[in-house]
């Protein structure tokens, strides 16, 4: 396979769910359900040309670190042309399989999931409109591709989040997310603005090199960590960082397979990859800036999914705060671990959405078989005792959930270990040290509410009838759980079920070399170029690229026993209130009552932003309103008014004084001719008598 | 005969035609108005493919004495800004009078008359090369238009007319007395001609560029023109008019309103005040930037506040438009490339838009936005095509409006004559209030159940509105995904305008930095 060709199955992985969202939106409705098996089947051939371009570049082309081809989108003439293109390297093609595998297991789920719904057909238009957008992203060279498939990705999430548009909240929360990202994505716009205006181009690889060559945005490094950062706002939104983070438990309003393949595995996790494509340019101040971030969503978010009583509500926290993670874990530099971790959440998450699914699907089966239809199928409290009626479903969110979870043998063990050690290698070398411990808070209260969501689910007996009536649902449905679990196993990594460093995904995926020069960068993140060559040597583990790196080797041990003794501690402790009713959850609500409600009121951020941003606009929105109607209306009917009343007093006076004249004039000549009228008798003769009286008169005078 | 001629002439032979038509014979009135309209689009179609984007200046160029006394001419021409905005205005008539089709239910035989004397106005606005010519044009369009408002319009109608004629008078006569100066300046004072008098734009324009008017009186004919071209726009605060206007014409009408009609302003931005009086311009860029910037936030907050359906796009307008003028008044290539695919840009997306408020209201007789509700649900067709019409509105990459924001955006970002980044940030905010006004008022017209019992019954579209849709969607995309068919033919145009501004601005000193940022590989 030639390069070439890799770009051309690249584009065609990616064209295709487009051709497949064209063809179902004009006849889909012929075909009805025969095009969720076209849909299903569009997806699979992505997957295949996907798993082969991603082997071939990784094994046949490791050495070319990128794959890539522009072409001229705007030509204005005089050398102002504006590129874009398309690129594949090795986290492109690891990411390919990602989305296409999540994407067409979501395909297959959804034939079962949605089978009953009436617009089925538009529901798979759409998300072959979905894979298309994310495809586009990881394939995007540049950031105007970036910033394009990035809005598109979220008109698709807008149109699958309000796809039950008949219910208000579905149509709120599929604006809300559209509104919430436009606030990130004009950051993420005035930032590829600034790239633009100084480097003349969206490239990737041209930006960076200019920057490792020395040009900076307005000739400073202060501007350059302003870019970055804001460019890590279309991040902060997509990936739903605090403080944007608010739209992403709304947007569970969608179905579920749609919460699992946009709103936990792959869409979501785009601004996660955008952070790793940008990762060259970013400075110190920047990454800092970005841990924060990443730290602090991660702990906010953990805090929030302890107290939550909906199933997928749950789930959705936990994605805001693994997102935090992986966030978290590219800004203190962990990048290969970071970038990791976005895969193996990918599979473990859409594995508990997926579950998730099966198990809202049975309790709504099971809710229509009781003709009920007032409980809540997604409520937790409705559920429990469903391990013994849906065992499958059970056993693969169980595998997920460890993993999630952080417990060694499993890929989030693997990611995870690699991000906190980052944190504390980090911590180490900067001092900032509340970044591992917001980390390591998040680890343990992700153990303890991922266990306290299955125990409640799945174990003890059936709260209700609907729970006892449930069954394991179909194939359509299994499958894809099945393969997700197992893809949480760590062999897929690495052979190394304790540490990832030696497994082939660190190996294809390695630190990239920073752009920044050493003035605005850490030193530790600076490739040594003795050791470089040593890095890529196949064996020896004692060369490290970074300072970084070998820090992290030297923490790995330390971060190990801390992470598995506080997930342990979470596990333990969720087993004690919920299983074996040890302590007792009531009592614990009660004790620590205002934290408890300020967690289960997900911290008021909802009502804050309502209070401010929201009633602030349209607050601003009437007053200008107001000024609109009554002040510039106002003036211009004023005026109208002004010149009306001017006329009528003009009209008046035209009427009365200047007719008045005209017409006092004319009387006064009426006056006179009347009085001459007189001597006007019409008889000749008395002319001839006056005539000769005035000619007599005249000779006197003249004489 | 010169196509371009053609061009102009075929509306108002129909128009004249239509004159002689019975009275009751509607159906032979409006397919003939369709026919000249059609043939009107299929002539321009041939200037489209003939004309030469590599020349940046005027060509099928046409000259006929007209006043000789005064050197005022019958002078036509095309360059690349008047091709994309005949295109857009032949392409977007047949599609008015196929809508008018069902929104014109009275006096027919007046009303497509009118039209077409319009259409024929309208492009002559756009070819005119004299601009006692440009004046006449200018002013005839007031006419047919202030029919439509005042007799086939809503309930306000006759106030609305009225408003809409004096603002555009008072504005066109600071034009009139400034085109006289003009022309005696030009005509006596420089060129010492016989007549004392010309009206030529072209001339005009070389011999302005020679010997330009001092700063301080070209200044006041720089706003004599401006302030006629802001109303028309509109730029804030003279948009008082438009929200009335648009709210109580007839649907077409509106169409035509928002797709030609303030295209003129912003054209004449270009072709006049950016063009005759580039010191001037750079000299008010400040004060023109700042007014479209306010423009946009103001007219996206106040979209934001409207209950009725007709009055939200309007404001609309106010808002997009005002990224046309930042666009030009950057002076930047892609800030006024931006500018020209914005403008036809607007002409597609919210002419589109006012259409499918129109088949909401031909349907329902209200445009209150709480009358609706669950749409959607009722005519999915219909959905979809208002969605990519919304969508479109909002700037989403793919479709036409993000690629003339985009531009105008980056346009003025990279602008050494604002060297400001303010106007850019505060113009971005402004597509966020964007798409909050679009797809809430979306999402209360088409989204949630159908609670008003009156909506349960309204039928889809039907095969003529299909028909008025598909063309307009179909370079929706088109400009989306490949402008560069269309960026091409105003690229020359531009450049030359460019140019000229910067080497006012510069003189000869070198640019504070390159036309062209560093481009890798040719350095």
């Amino acid at each position: 396979m030639t390069q070439d060709t890799i770009l051309l199955l690249s584009a065609a992985i990616a064209l295709l769910p487009l051709l497949g969202f064209a063809f179902l939106i004009f006849f889909g409705k012929r075909l009805g359900r025969a095009s969720g098996f076209i849909g299903t089947a569009i997806l699979g051939i992505s997957l295949l040309l996907s798993i082969l371009v991603a082997f071939s570049k990784i094994s046949n082309f490791a050495d070319i670190q990128l794959i890539q081809a522009k072409f001229n989108w705007i030509d204005l003439g005089n050398n102002f042309f504006i590129r874009v293109g398309i690129g594949i390297d090795n986290i492109a093609a690891i990411m390919l399989i990602v989305v296409t595998l999540i994407s067409f297991l979501v395909h297959l789920f959804s034939l079962e999931y949605m089978a009953d719904d009436k617009k089925f057909t538009r529901y798979y238009a759409y998300l072959g409109l979905f894979s298309f957008s994310m495809l586009g992203i990881v394939l995007a060279n540049n950031f105007l591709f970036m910033f394009v498939f990035w809005e598109l990705v979220g008109i698709s999430s807008y149109l699958l989040i309000g796809f039950w548009y008949e219910k208000d909240s579905a149509a709120n929360a599929g604006k809300k997310a559209f509104l919430v990202n436009r606030i990130g994505d004009l950051g993420f716009l005035i930032g590829i603005m600034i790239m633009f205006f100084t480097y003349g181009t969206f490239m990737y690889d041209e930006i960076f090199s200019d920057i490792s060559s020395g040009i900076l945005p307005f000739d400073s490094g202060s501007m350059l960590t302003a870019a970055g950062i804001l460019i890590f706002c279309g991040a902060i939104g997509k990936s739903a960082q605090f403080p944007l983070h608010v739209w992403l438990p709304d947007a569970m309003e969608g179905p579920t397979p749609v919460s699992a393949l946009i709103h936990a595995a792959t869409m979501v996790a785009a601004g996660v990859y955008l952070v790793a494509r940008v990762f060259p340019m970013l400075t110190a101040n920047a990454l800092l800036t970005i841990a924060y971030f990443g730290a602090i969503t991660a702990f906010i978010a953990a805090t929030i999914a302890i107290t939550q009583v909906d199933f997928k509500k749950v789930l959705a926290y936990s994605t805001v705060s693994q997102l935090g993670y992986m966030v978290m874990g590219l800004g203190v530099g962990a990048f290969s671990s970071g970038f990791m971790h976005l895969v193996t959440h990918a599979w473990f998450k859409a594995a508990l959405f997926l579950a998730s699914g099966s198990v809202i699907h049975a309790m709504h089966l099971s809710m229509s078989k009781l003709n009920d239809h007032h409980s809540d199928p997604q409520n937790i409290n409705n559920m429990g005792g469903l391990r013994k009626k849906m065992p499958i479903t059970y056993v693969t969110f169980l595998i997920a959930t460890i993993a999630i979870a952080g417990v060694p043998l499993t890929s989030g063990f693997l990611s995870k270990d690699g991000i906190l050690a980052g944190t504390l290698a980090y911590a180490n070398l900067t001092g900032n040290w509340l970044i591992p411990l917001m980390g390591f808070a998040a680890a343990g209260m992700t153990a303890f509410y991922m266990f306290r969501l299955t125990i409640i689910a799945f174990h003890g007996e059936p709260k209700t009838e609907i729970a006892s009536n449930t069954k394991e649902t179909n194939k359509y449905i299994l499958i894809p759980l099945i393969v997700l679990a197992t893809l949480s196993i760590w062999i897929f990594y690495s052979p190394n079920p304790i540490d990832a460093s030696n497994g082939w995904f660190h190996k294809a995926v390695p630190q990239p070399h920073t752009s920044v020069s050493e003035t605005y960068q850490w030193d530790f993140l600076i490739h040594n170029e003795t050791t470089i060559e040593a890095g890529t040597s196949t064996h020896t583990s004692q060369h490290y690229g970074t300072a970084f790196e070998e820090e992290i080797h030297s923490q790995h041990y330390i971060a190990m026993a801390l992470s598995l003794l506080i997930a342990g501690l979470g596990i333990f402790f969720a087993f004690c209130v919920y299983q074996f009713k040890i302590l007792n959850a009531d009592n614990l609500a009660n004790q620590f009552r205002k934290l408890y409600k300020g967690s289960y009121s997900k911290w008021y951020f909802d009502e804050i932003y309502q209070a401010t941003f929201i009633n602030g606009s349209v607050g601003l929105a009437k007053v200008l309103a107001f000024f609109d109607n009554k002040i510039i209306d106002g003036i211009v009917n004023l005026s109208s008014l002004i010149t009306r009343g001017f006329s009528y007093f003009i009209g008046h006076f035209d009427n009365i004084v200047i007719d008045g004249f005209v017409n006092l004039i004319a009387n006064i000549t009426g006056f006179f001719g009347a009085a001459v009228r007189k001597v006007q008798t019409g008889s000749v003769q008395t002319y001839i008598v006056l005539a000769i009286i005035g000619m007599f008169l005249l000779f006197y005078v003249i004489i | 005969m010169e196509t371009v001629l053609i061009t102009l002439f075929l509306p108002l032979l129909g128009s004249l035609l239509i004159l002689f038509f019975k009275r009751d014979n509607v159906k032979a009135i409006k397919y003939s108005a369709l026919g000249f309209s059609v043939l009107t689009f299929i002539v321009s179609l041939f200037l489209f493919f003939s004309f030469d984007s590599a020349n940046p200046d005027f060509q099928f160029r046409f000259e006929a004495i007209w006043i000789s006394q005064f050197d005022i001419g019958f002078r036509v021409g095309i360059d690349g800004m008047s091709l994309l905005l005949l295109m857009l205005t032949a392409f977007l008539s047949p599609i008015t009078v196929l809508s008018s089709f069902g929104a014109i239910q009275k006096r027919e035989k007046e009303y497509y008359v009118m039209i077409l004397l319009l259409e024929f106005a309208m492009i002559g606005v756009f070819i005119s090369l004299d601009l006692f010519l440009f004046y006449v044009f200018w002013e005839i369009i007031l006419i047919p238009m202030y029919f439509i408002i005042g007799i086939w319009g809503g309930k306000e109608r006759i106030y609305a007319a009225v408003k809409f004629f004096i603002f555009t008078v008072v504005g066109s006569l600071f034009m009139l007395v400034a085109i006289v100066w003009l022309g005696y300046y030009v005509g006596s004072t420089i060129l010492h001609s016989p007549a004392g008098f010309t009206s030529d734009l072209i001339l005009i324009r070389n011999t302005l560029f020679e010997s330009a008017i001092p700063l301080d009186i070209e200044k006041w004919i720089f706003l004599a023109f401006a302030l006629s071209f802001c109303i028309k726009v509109p730029v804030f605060p003279l948009h008082s008019w438009l929200p009335d206007a648009h709210t109580e014409a007839p649907t077409p009408g509106s169409v035509i309103l928002a797709g030609v009609l303030l295209k003129m302003g912003t054209y004449g931005l270009l072709r006049f005040n950016v063009e005759l009086f580039p010191a001037s311009s750079i000299e008010y860029s400040t004060l023109m930037s700042w007014l479209a910037v306010i423009g946009i936030i103001y007219g996206a907050l106040m979209a934001m506040v409207q209950t009725d359906f007709k009055r939200l796009v309007a404001y609309s307008s106010v808002s997009h438009l005002g990224f046309v003028v930042l666009g030009i008044f950057s002076f930047t290539a892609e800030g006024i490339q931006g500018g020209i695919i914005q403008m036809v840009n607007h002409g597609l997306s919210t002419g589109m838009l006012f259409m499918c408020v129109g088949v909401l209201y031909e349907r329902r007789h209200t445009r209150q936005i709480s009358e609706y509700g669950g749409i959607a649900r009722v005519m999915p067709n219909f959905a979809v095509f208002f969605a990519i019409a919304m969508l479109a509105s909002v700037g989403l990459p793919g479709l036409n409006g993000f690629v003339g924001e985009y531009l105008t955006l980056l346009g003025a970002f990279r602008s050494p004559i604002l060297d400001s980044y303010v106007f850019t940030i505060v113009a971005a905010i402004g597509v966020i209030f964007a798409a909050v006004y679009l797809l809430w008022m979306f999402q209360r017209v088409m989204f949630g159940a159908v609670e008003n019992p009156s909506n349960h019954t309204l039928k889809d579209l039907s095969k003529r509105e299909w028909l008025s849709f598909v063309p307009i969607v179909v370079f929706i995309v088109w400009i989306g995904i490949y402008p560069r068919t269309f960026l091409n033919i105003s690229e020359q145009s531009t450049r030359a305008l460019v140019n000229k501004v910067h080497q006012v601005k510069f003189k000869n000193q070198p640019l504070p930095f390159p036309d062209t940022p560093i481009l890798k590989g040719e350095e």
